[in-house]
């Protein structure tokens, strides 16, 4: 991969933790990964792994209990100064799952694009603010008229365009979609991710893409990293990935993904993941280790010893 | 499949309701020979008729919803004569199950799982007791929960979204039922759970001698499960054939368009395809071929006239014109013939 590229976000070894004491439970565990400017990043584990936490801890909805969160080379996560609390507020935009569920019902679709502009009043007349909001819409094929409709009136794919405009019209430079199209019918599926692949290009966008729909984080993501139960377990090139998947918890995840195509479906071995059969860690603990160029996996050294050997089978010359 | 035996035959059957004064037409003149043992799969867009279709043949429409005319045959019975819910009582159930896609709203929250397995056997068979306790506890055990005697005894909630999923599908074969309606039954699963619970389904098919519809927008899904693909647009459904004559050659331009939408089809860097346009307004006459307006390839005669059956083969037919002797050639999308060649390779390789 080209060495020159800029990371944008980088995640440290983060901890994420809810309850307290008894009570206390680990959601995220010692995560690390980093995203480059301008590509897609994906997030895929099963539903409760901790991918909408990470999410959150990024945009700074849930506290950090250990590691790092460095965007831009500025360390957000923590104690930081307004001025900075401030500017990832715009830097940084998410995106829900559940456009009904994410825009307020009473507002006006004015208000609800306008709202982030509101919060950080970065703009200096209400003609600029306007003018902003206006340009949102088109970029996300709606009509400016839309703006003093309420919610209701839209169908699940517009409503999510209304929830990506109110994204982009801070003019964020990291776009975190938690789940954009799991609640939208199929049939308007591709219309929203060929939207966001669109303001990508335009904008140079970067995204960090949370989905359970694999053949879409197939198609979609650059880099993608796999959790399971809080823990990434293996990140590497989508497609280097999903030909090569190492650790038995990605093999089980892919051999689940079904092939629309009866005869390759009918003949596919299901792999199931077991984690108490499958890793021996008592005596020898896992690492965080770079397997090949820019594929990481969770292992110790005798499982190293055997991805090495799997990735040999297939041609490819690993680390050490 | 054709010497088997019909177990539901839906005939011409339309279904209308009242909604706010005007009436659509959500069902128009949809016909379906079910075979006895077969497993068949509806595949279609949201708002295409699949679940209304089907909870008809159980007497389960809105309020607002009837039958206007048609016939669903039915062990001598035509089910859309059906006035009572009396005479439903003795289908519903009992013959003819349903298992939803949220588990939740087909369980009680309040009562122990066993206790609500154990209610649809005693209301659907002669035993009670301890004999049904029994019957409860092999049936969770044959639709996969360990430690049935304990689970026996836990609420929905002690549950995992899949685990309830499987009581769900527990309370539906709880009666033997002759035919099992699955409608979205993984959407709401993750996909290693959504994989257990089609090999769940497949298992019990056997064990119990069911004949499945599953209702599903996932083609994914619809590989690993279907005997027989019935495609629904618009109330009707356009194209039905064996799994793999629905897949590898397709008829209708609808059918294209839906293939097409795989994102197994995706070139990185190019637009997803988009079927343009929106489904037709259920409240109005459709003339023609629904799907006309939405379709690049569409002849004059599609504006029209609503096509027939054509037959592709003895097992395989779709109601487009393009089948008509005298019909133009046209030729699938790009996209169906990369999905071709991607099989062929795929196949022989
Ligand atoms: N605010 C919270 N309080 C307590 N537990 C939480 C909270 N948010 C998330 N969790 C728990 O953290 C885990 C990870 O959740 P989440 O990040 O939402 O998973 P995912 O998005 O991968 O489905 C789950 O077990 C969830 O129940
Ligand atoms: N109770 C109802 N009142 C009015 N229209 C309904 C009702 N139930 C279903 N419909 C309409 O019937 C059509 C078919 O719906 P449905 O069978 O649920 O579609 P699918 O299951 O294919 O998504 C849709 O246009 C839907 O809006
Ligand atoms: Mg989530
Ligand atoms: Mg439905």
């Amino acid at each position: 991969m080209d060495k020159k590229k800029e990371v944008l976000l980088e995640v440290k070894n983060l901890r994420v933790e809810f309850g307290k004491r008894k009570k206390r439970f680990v959601a995220v565990d010692d995560v690390s990964f980093h995203i480059y400017r301008g590509e897609t990043f994906g997030l895929v584990g099963e539903s409760g792994s901790g991918k909408t936490t990470i999410g959150r801890a990024i945009i700074r909805l849930n506290e950090t209990a250990g590691g790092e969160i460095i965007f831009d080379g500025k360390k957000i996560n923590g104690k930081i100064d307004k001025e900075l609390d401030k500017e990832i507020t715009r830097r940084i935009q998410m995106i829900f799952q559940d456009p009904m569920a994410s825009l307020n019902e009473r507002a006006k679709v004015e208000y609800i694009v306008s709202e982030g502009l509101y919060n950080l009043k970065n703009y200096k007349t209400d003609e600029e603010r306007k003018d902003k909001v206006e340009k949102a819409m088109l970029d996300v094929g709606l009509l400016p008229e839309f703006l003093s409709r309420f919610p209701h009136e839209f169908s699940g794919g517009q409503r999510q365009r209304i929830g990506v405009a109110r994204s982009i019209v801070m003019e964020p430079e990291l776009i975190i979609a938690d789940e954009p199209i799991s609640a939208l019918d199929v049939s308007i599926r591709a219309q929203v991710l060929n939207l966001m692949a669109d303001l990508q290009r335009k904008k140079g966008l970067t995204y960090l893409f949370i989905a359970h729909d694999l053949s879409v984080v197939r198609f979609i993501t650059d880099r993608v990293a796999v959790i399971y139960k809080g823990k990434i377990v293996e990140l590497a090139e989508t497609e280097r990935l999903y030909r090569n998947p190492l650790h038995p918890y990605t093999r089980s995840l892919f051999s689940a993904i079904p092939i629309p195509d009866p005869r390759k479906e009918r003949a596919k071995k299901l792999e199931v993941y077991d984690p108490s059969c499958h890793h021996d860690y008592d005596k020898d603990p896992p690492k965080w280790v770079e397997i090949e160029p820019e594929h990481f996996i969770l292992a110790n050294e005798r499982e190293l010893e055997e991805y090495r050997k799997m990735l040999a089978k297939n041609g490819v010359q690993a680390i050490g | 499949m054709e010497d088997k035996k019909v177990i539901l035959s839906v005939k011409d059957l339309v279904i209308k309701f009242r909604l706010r004064g005007d009436i659509l037409t959500a069902i128009r003149e949809a016909s379906l020979d079910l075979y006895e043992g077969e497993s068949l799969a509806i595949v279609g867009e949201s708002g295409s008729g699949k679940s209304v279709f089907t909870k008809s043949f159980m007497g389960l429409l809105d309020a607002n919803g009837w039958i206007d005319s048609g016939s669903i045959m039915f062990e001598g019975e035509d089910l859309a004569k059906f006035k009572t819910e009396k005479e439903w009582l003795k289908i519903r159930g009992k013959k003819i199950a349903m298992v939803f896609q949220d588990p939740m709203t087909s369980l009680n929250p309040l009562k122990t799982v066993g206790k609500q397995v154990q209610e649809a056997i005693e209301l659907h068979q002669d035993i009670k007791g301890d004999e049904a306790k029994d019957l409860t506890i092999q049936i969770l055990q044959d639709v996969g929960i360990h430690d049935p005697e304990r689970r026996y005894n836990q609420y929905p909630h002690e549950f995992s979204g899949g685990m309830r999923q499987r009581v769900v599908i527990a309370i539906a074969v709880a009666c033997n039922p002759r035919i099992l309606i699955c409608d979205e039954p993984t959407t709401a699963l993750d996909v290693t759970i959504q994989a257990q619970i089609l090999e769940l389904l497949k298992g019990l098919k056997d064990k119990y001698n069911l004949t499945t519809i599953y209702i599903t927008h996932d083609l994914g899904v619809v590989a690993n499960v279907a005997d027989r693909i019935a495609v629904m647009y618009a109330g009707d459904i356009i194209e039905i054939g064996k799994c793999e004559e629905v897949f590898y050659n397709p008829q209708h331009p609808y059918t294209w368009a839906l293939l097409s939408s795989l994102p197994q089809l995706g070139v990185k860097g190019q637009d997803l395809f988009t079927i343009k346009g929106t489904p037709p307004n259920l409240f109005y006459e459709i003339k023609g071929d629904a799907f006309a307006p939405r379709n690049p390839r569409a002849l004059k005669i599609d504006f029209v006239k609503r096509p027939p059956y054509f037959q592709v083969s003895p097992t395989h037919k779709a109601k487009t014109w393009l089948l008509d002797p005298r019909a133009p050639k046209v030729e699938p999308p790009e996209s169906i013939r990369i999905l071709r060649q991607q099989w062929e390779v795929g196949n022989n390789g």
